[in-house]
């Protein structure tokens, strides 16, 4: 594997993920528990599309096929998709979506800051960039987690069951293989596994103020970074897909 | 609504804005909420630099009955308006 191959590879893994999720928690629009929240959440959805954009756009350029955001987005089939199984999790109730965001952000964080040192330019502009967004998402569902953990016994028993379903999709986000390995070894992107300390700790903080129990299983679901999807990716995309299959090429 | 959560008012100061402007309100359980929900709802479009958020029960308003009494006796005082001064043209604008 070359490295723009892996590049490739991983910038769709980045923009698959944040245009999955951006679209998950879109659809809260107009539905979430108060209006606050509602913008709140629509507000998280657009920058995690504006990240999208700057990855899948890097993603095309590094292709070199003439393929733009877009085209990325709108024009490929679940198993071209990069994502990780965690985001295309069905939105839940409100806990879910929360949590879901929470161990995403906490990630992302970790992984963003690893990226502003990359020896890409390119990825560490996109990386400083995002951060910015990124650490207000995690502050806000950090907040909510313990607001939620620690707040009702019905709050308190959605979450703590939000946490051990969510958990072992999570953990696919530090699972290396070549992609990473490659990218590592040529100082454009930290190797994943190597994020899960910083993350144990601060996931860990916060869920126990949140008084829930972390889950001590390792088992980690696998597929996502490679195209093998959950059956969720499929109707998340017939939905996002939708206009731009039915009438190809359409503008506004 | 017994369970709706406490009413905040939101004053934000804009990016050249000498003094915060109230510029509406919402609901939070908190203040630490309320900022953060005031971040999002109020300065979407760049408008902001600074938030402030008052609870609105701690906020005391002059009586609208009163408005006579309180507001009326300044109608006819012209001489407290700086009218009468001629200012000298190398102060500018003022």
């Amino acid at each position: 594997m070359t490295r723009d191959e892996a590049l490739f590879e991983f910038c769709l893994r980045l923009g698959d993920t944040t245009l999955i999720l951006g679209h998950r928690v879109s659809e809260w629009c107009g539905h979430a528990p108060i209006l606050e929240e509602d913008i709140a959440l629509a507000n998280t959805a657009l920058d995690l599309i504006g990240e999208t954009q700057m990855w899948l756009s890097l993603a095309g350029e590094i292709e070199g096929k003439g393929r733009n955001a877009d085209d990325l987005a709108y024009l490929r089939d679940a198993w071209d998709f990069r994502n990780l199984l965690l985001v295309e999790r069905p939105n839940g109730d409100f806990g879910r979506t929360v949590m879901r965001q929470f161990l995403y952000d906490a990630f992302a964080s970790l992984m963003l800051a690893g990226l502003m040192k990359s020896a890409d330019t390119r990825v560490a502009q996109i990386a400083a960039k995002a951060s910015k967004e990124v650490a207000y998402h995690l502050e806000r569902s950090a907040d909510l987690v313990v607001r939620l953990g620690d707040g009702t016994a019905e709050s308190h028993a959605r979450m703590q069951a939000a946490l051990d379903e969510h958990w072992p999709y999570a953990l696919e986000m530090f699972v290396a293989d070549d992609v990473d390995c490659v990218l590592a070894e040529v100082g454009i992107a930290p190797d994943p596994s190597t994020l899960r300390a910083d993350w144990d700790a601060l996931t860990g903080r916060v869920l126990s103020q949140a008084t829930l129990d972390i889950p001590d299983s390792g088992f980690a679901h696998k597929g996502g970074k490679s195209g093998r999807h959950t059956e969720h990716l499929g109707h998340v995309l017939t939905e996002m897909q939708w206009l731009q299959r039915a009438y190809p090429g359409a503008r506004w | 609504m017994s369970n709706e959560l406490p009413l905040w008012e939101i004053f934000i100061r804009g990016q050249h804005g000498m003094s915060h402007r109230h510029v509406g309100s919402l609901h939070a359980s908190d203040a630490e909420m309320a900022i953060r929900h005031a971040r999002d709802v109020y300065t979407r479009r760049n408008e902001g630099v600074s938030i402030w958020v008052v609870r609105a029960a701690d906020i005391t308003a002059s009586a609208p009955g009163e408005k006579g009494p309180l507001f009326d006796p300044s109608n006819d005082k012209v001489y407290r308006h700086p009218t009468f001064f001629d200012i000298p043209d190398d102060v500018g604008a003022m």
